[in-house]
């Protein structure tokens, strides 16, 4: 098993990794920000006006609005993983984050007057999808491989009303390329993300502080039963929580993949299976993660901006494969 | 959701009543019943094994004894309390429950055991003295030390069952339920894991019942027997009283034949 020393120094790196990315993602950019002028804008040092408005303005809405995602994602992640007791599973592949990008591109072409709506809407349809999910994943003899291939499914209606909407209302594609690849607007501003932050912040925090069932919920249904779980219950309950961060995650990253699948798999691989541990790592490194990508998106081509989330499928697919080959045990995936 | 366990009233447990009854249960998987009017009682401190042909419902009776599955008739007493009235935890500190074998969870052998304390705390959290206490006295009686901080999945067979019963022995009850517990183990295994379950009842008086699959070892360690049929109970007596009934012998049809040999008593079986 993982050493105690080990798990600390994968803890203090993944917090360090989270400061030295956001940092970096404030200061680099078409407009050079240096490093001391972070310093002064936190301390209330001396700063000039340009790099003041860039760094408030355009910067860290960006880092935040990455940091939210991604850690949100990435816990959304962990908690689906255990509740579905399916290392397959994670928010895009089992349909939520199709529901929630589903129901937002509606309200954006139905009603695109209601600014609000699209968050209500990501979370409504984030929260069909995992219903959806938990229905068929609680019905008799549904194997994990089941749950994945109705993932699929959902996934594939809720993609196929995407299109209609598209093909419909062509104007509603404007807005939303971003959005289907997952990414963030330029034009973030703070106020956007109060409504996701006060959502996902606590959210974390909820998940957090009951990883511990999810242990519990490892030894499967019956013995977490007689320990005196209340199964369906907490199994309910946590699949909501990841509904609500996924959703979450969705209104401000639009469908971003991957995170929700290889974070959780990248720290279980580096510091075991207990998500107590999982959980809180994969929040920071979710973050860290998002906000590097995000970063290179933007400088990358530049002076073109790229979305993150081809930047992530690019990064992400192979160092996922590669995981798999390195740690077929770890991954737990056993035949049916 | 602790907090609930307190506002209950705390049982006192009724020293007279048997250690589990089981009342007029009645049990349906589709329209056709598949246990009905099933009554029995086991008493404290007993070991018993029940048993019967596949598909008897042994299973069913203990997902039915530890709530897993609602009876539709008829209910379920833990020393003399109904299960009913009693929350999920405030069982579980009554009664544990060895299910049948999974797929071992990647965890240690340690942390396994620490689950077993479950019951005793809102979530799985940081334990407690007396949690670690628990823990280690459930190690020392399983005999596992040597694989405390092992990964489960990399133990034997036998070796992953005694880290099971020592998850079981964490969780300080007075009932331990074990639903085929040598399944898949090889013979070695099965002796040393039935020795274990017997040393919880004479060092540590608990109440055992268990499915068990093997009559040999359902004859040799268990001093009650309930035999099981097509979802009814055919008979329930000492180990004696139940060969000497030959209930076995037209439940499984097969012949038993004793031996008695310097070494002790086995039990042959042939087919009819």
């Amino acid at each position: 098993m993982i050493s105690r020393s080990r798990k600390f120094t994968i803890s203090v790196a993944a917090v360090v990794s989270l400061v030295v990315a956001a940092a970096a993602a404030c200061v680099v950019g078409s407009t050079a920000v240096g490093l001391p002028d972070i310093i002064a804008l936190i301390t209330g040092g001396d700063i000039s006006d340009p790099a003041r408005n860039i760094l408030i303005n355009v910067r860290i809405p960006r880092v935040a609005a990455a940091l939210l995602a991604g850690s949100a994602l990435a816990v959304a992640g962990v908690l689906i993983q255990g509740v579905l007791d399916n290392p397959l599973a994670s928010p895009n592949i089992i349909g939520i984050n199709a529901g929630a990008g589903f129901f937002v591109l509606l309200s954006a072409s139905v009603l695109p007057h209601l600014l609000w709506l699209p968050q209500i809407a990501a979370f409504v349809g984030a929260l069909i999808s995992a219903a959806f999910i938990f229905a068929i994943a609680m019905s008799a003899k549904s194997s994990r491989l089941t749950v994945v291939l109705a993932g699929i499914a959902i996934t594939a209606i809720f993609g196929a009303g995407m299109n209609t909407i598209l093909i419909v209302d062509p104007a509603a594609y404007v807005a939303s390329s971003t959005f289907l690849v997952g990414g963030f607007h330029s034009g973030l501003r703070f106020d956007q993300l109060v409504g996701p932050a006060i959502t996902i912040l606590p959210g974390i925090l909820l998940a957090i502080a009951v990883a511990g069932k999810l242990n519990i919920m490892m030894l499967g249904d019956q013995t977490a039963h007689s320990l005196g779980m209340n199964v369906a219950r907490t199994r309910l309950l946590l699949l909501g929580l990841a509904s609500l961060l996924a959703g979450a995650a969705v209104s401000i990253a639009g469908l971003l993949s991957f995170v929700g699948l290889i974070i959780p798999h990248l720290m279980r691989f580096l510091v075991g299976h207990d998500n107590r541990i999982v959980a809180p790592l994969s929040a920071v490194t979710g973050a860290a993660f998002v906000v590097a990508c995000d970063m290179l998106a933007r400088v990358m081509f530049s002076p073109y901006e790229i979305q993150v989330g081809i930047i992530m499928a690019f990064l992400g697919g192979p160092f996922f494969i590669y995981l798999i080959l390195k740690n077929r045990r770890g991954l737990g995936v056993k035949g049916e | 959701m602790n907090k609930k366990s307190f506002h209950k009233p705390k049982w006192t447990p009724n020293l007279e009543a048997p250690a589990v009854q089981l009342v007029d249960l009645g049990f349906s998987y589709g329209k056709e019943p598949f246990i009905e009017n099933f009554s029995e009682s086991f008493d404290r401190g007993s070991v018993t094994a029940i048993v019967g042909p596949n598909g008897c419902g042994k299973s069913t009776l203990v997902k039915l004894m530890d709530g897993l599955m609602r009876a539709q008739q008829g209910e379920v007493l833990i020393e003399g309390i109904s299960t009913q009235i009693m929350t999920s935890r405030q069982r579980a500190r009554r009664m544990a429950v060895l299910v049948q074998a999974v797929r071992p969870p990647v965890m240690s052998v340690y942390d396994l055991v620490a689950c077993g304390r479950y019951p005793y705390h809102g979530h799985q959290g940081n334990l407690d003295s007396t949690d670690r206490e628990k823990v280690e006295e459930a190690i020392v009686m399983a005999g596992i030390e040597r694989f405390r901080n092992h990964d489960l999945r990399r133990l034997s067979g036998g070796e992953r069952q005694k880290a099971f019963i020592a998850m079981v022995l964490a969780q300080d009850t007075s009932i331990v339920v074990l639903d085929e517990p040598t399944t898949y183990l090889d013979i070695k295994a099965c002796h040393d894991l039935m020795t274990l379950i017997t040393r919880l009842n004479t060092e540590m008086s608990k109440t055992i019942i268990m499915v068990i699959h093997d009559l040999d070892l359902a004859l040799r360690y268990s001093s009650r027997m309930l035999v099981m049929n097509k979802g009814q109970n055919v008979l329930h007596g000492t180990v004696a009283e139940v060969l000497e009934s030959g209930a076995l012998e037209s439940v499984f049809k097969m012949q038993i034949k004793q031996y008695s040999t310097e070494e002790g008593t086995a039990h042959i079986l042939f087919p009819h």
